[in-house]
C-alpha cells in the first residue's frame, strides 16, 4: 500500500484537514454539535489513516507508545483533577462554579477543560487499540 | 410526508443490511455491512435531530470500529466456520425476547409526545437553565460535561479501562519470540 502514489498524496492532503477539523469539533463543541468524544475519535482517525497508508512502524515513530500511555492517563487525571480542584476550593466534586469569580465563566472554563481531558484520553486509547491490533501483523 | 418517506427508506435499508450481515459468511463483507449499517443509523439520528449522537455514530461506528474489525480479521482470517447445528432454539428465544420488548413499548408514551414524563421533570430544567447557569449554547455539551459530569467521568474511566485492558492483553511492542508470531497468520 505504501507504494501507491494516489493513496500517499491524498492521505498527505487529507490528514491535516482531519486533525484541524478534530480541533474545531473539540473547541467549538459548546456552540455546535460535537465535544470531547467526537473530537478524540476524529483526531485518532487522522493518525489511524496515517498508519494505514504509511505503515504502523511509521505511526509508531510519529506517536511513541510511551507518549500514548502518558496521554491515556493524562486525560482521565485532568478530568478527575478538576473535581479535586473544585473540592479544594470549598465546593462539591466537579462543581465548576468556583473555578472563576463569575459562576457562569467558571462553568464554561470547567466544561472546556473537562472536554479537553475527554478528547485526549479518547484519541490516545483509539490509537493504542489500533496499534495493538494492526501492529501484530508486522513482518 | 417527505420525512416519513425518508424514514421508511432508511429503516428498510437498515433491515436489508442487517439481514445481509447475518447471511454472509465472508467476514470482510460482514464488516463492510456493519459499517453501512452504522452510516444508515447515523442518518436516522440526524433525522431525529440528535446531531451529537449522529456525529459519534458516524465517527466511531463507521470509521474506527470498522478499522478495528478489519484489523482483527487480518489476525484471525476472513472466513467464518460453517455451522452445522440447527439453530431453532436460539431463533425461538430471539423471537420471544423481541415480542416481549415490542409488548413493553406499547406502554411507552408516543414518540415526541410533549406530555411524556421525560419532558416534565429535568429536561425543561436543563433547557431553560443551561444558557444562564453555564453560558454554553449547546445544551448537550452542558448536560454531558456539567450537569451529568459524574456520568461522563465514569464513561471516560470505561474508555481508559478498555485501553489499559488492550495494552495488558496485546501490548504495543512485538514480542521477540521467533517462529511463534509467523504461524498465527
Amino acid at each position: 500500500m505504501i507504494d501507491n502514489p494516489v493513496l500517499r498524496i491524498v492521505a498527505k492532503i487529507i490528514i491535516p484537514m482531519i486533525l484541524l477539523f478534530a480541533l474545531y469539533v473539540q473547541f467549538h463543541g459548546d456552540f455546535g454539535p460535537g465535544g470531547g468524544f467526537q473530537a478524540g475519535v476524529i483526531f485518532a482517525a487522522g493518525f489511524i489513516l496515517y498508519g494505514l497508508v504509511f505503515g504502523t512502524e511509521a505511526l509508531r515513530s510519529a506517536v511513541p507508545p510511551g507518549a500514548l500511555r502518558l496521554l491515556t492517563a493524562f486525560g482521565l487525571l485532568l478530568f478527575a483533577g478538576v473535581g479535586a480542584v473544585t473540592m479544594l476550593a470549598g465546593s462539591d466534586y466537579l462543581a465548576y462554579n468556583v473555578l472563576s469569580q463569575d459562576p457562569v465563566a467558571g462553568q464554561h472554563l470547567g466544561i472546556l477543560i473537562v472536554e479537553f481531558g475527554v478528547g485526549v484520553t479518547v484519541s490516545a486509547v483509539m490509537i493504542t487499540i489500533f496499534l495493538a491490533f494492526a501492529g501484530r501483523n508486522d513482518p | 410526508m417527505l420525512i416519513e418517506t425518508v424514514n421508511i427508506v432508511l429503516l428498510a435499508l437498515l433491515a436489508v443490511t442487517a439481514i445481509a450481515a447475518v447471511r454472509l459468511h465472508d467476514l470482510f463483507a460482514v464488516a463492510m455491512m456493519f459499517s453501512i449499517y452504522s452510516l444508515l443509523a447515523a442518518a436516522m439520528f440526524v433525522l431525529l435531530d440528535a446531531v451529537d449522537v449522529a456525529f459519534t455514530e458516524a465517527a466511531v461506528g463507521v470509521g474506527i470500529s470498522t478499522v478495528l474489525m478489519l484489523g482483527t480479521i487480518g489476525l484471525v482470517g476472513r472466513h467464518e466456520q460453517p455451522s452445522t447445528r440447527r439453530s431453532l432454539l436460539p431463533l425461538a428465544v430471539v423471537i420471544a425476547t423481541g415480542a416481549a420488548l415490542i409488548y413493553g413499548t406499547l406502554d411507552m408514551p408516543f414518540f415526541g409526545d410533549p406530555t411524556a414524563p421525560v419532558h416534565q421533570h429535568v429536561a425543561p430544567f436543563y433547557i431553560t437553565g443551561s444558557p444562564s447557569q453555564t453560558g454554553v449554547p449547546n445544551v448537550v455539551t452542558s448536560i454531558l460535561a456539567s450537569y451529568r459530569g459524574y456520568d461522563t467521568l465514569g464513561e471516560l474511566a470505561v474508555i481508559f479501562t478498555a485501553g489499559v485492558g488492550v495494552l495488558a492483553l496485546l501490548g504495543l511492542r512485538r514480542r521477540k519470540r521467533p517462529g511463534k508470531e509467523e504461524t498465527t497468520k
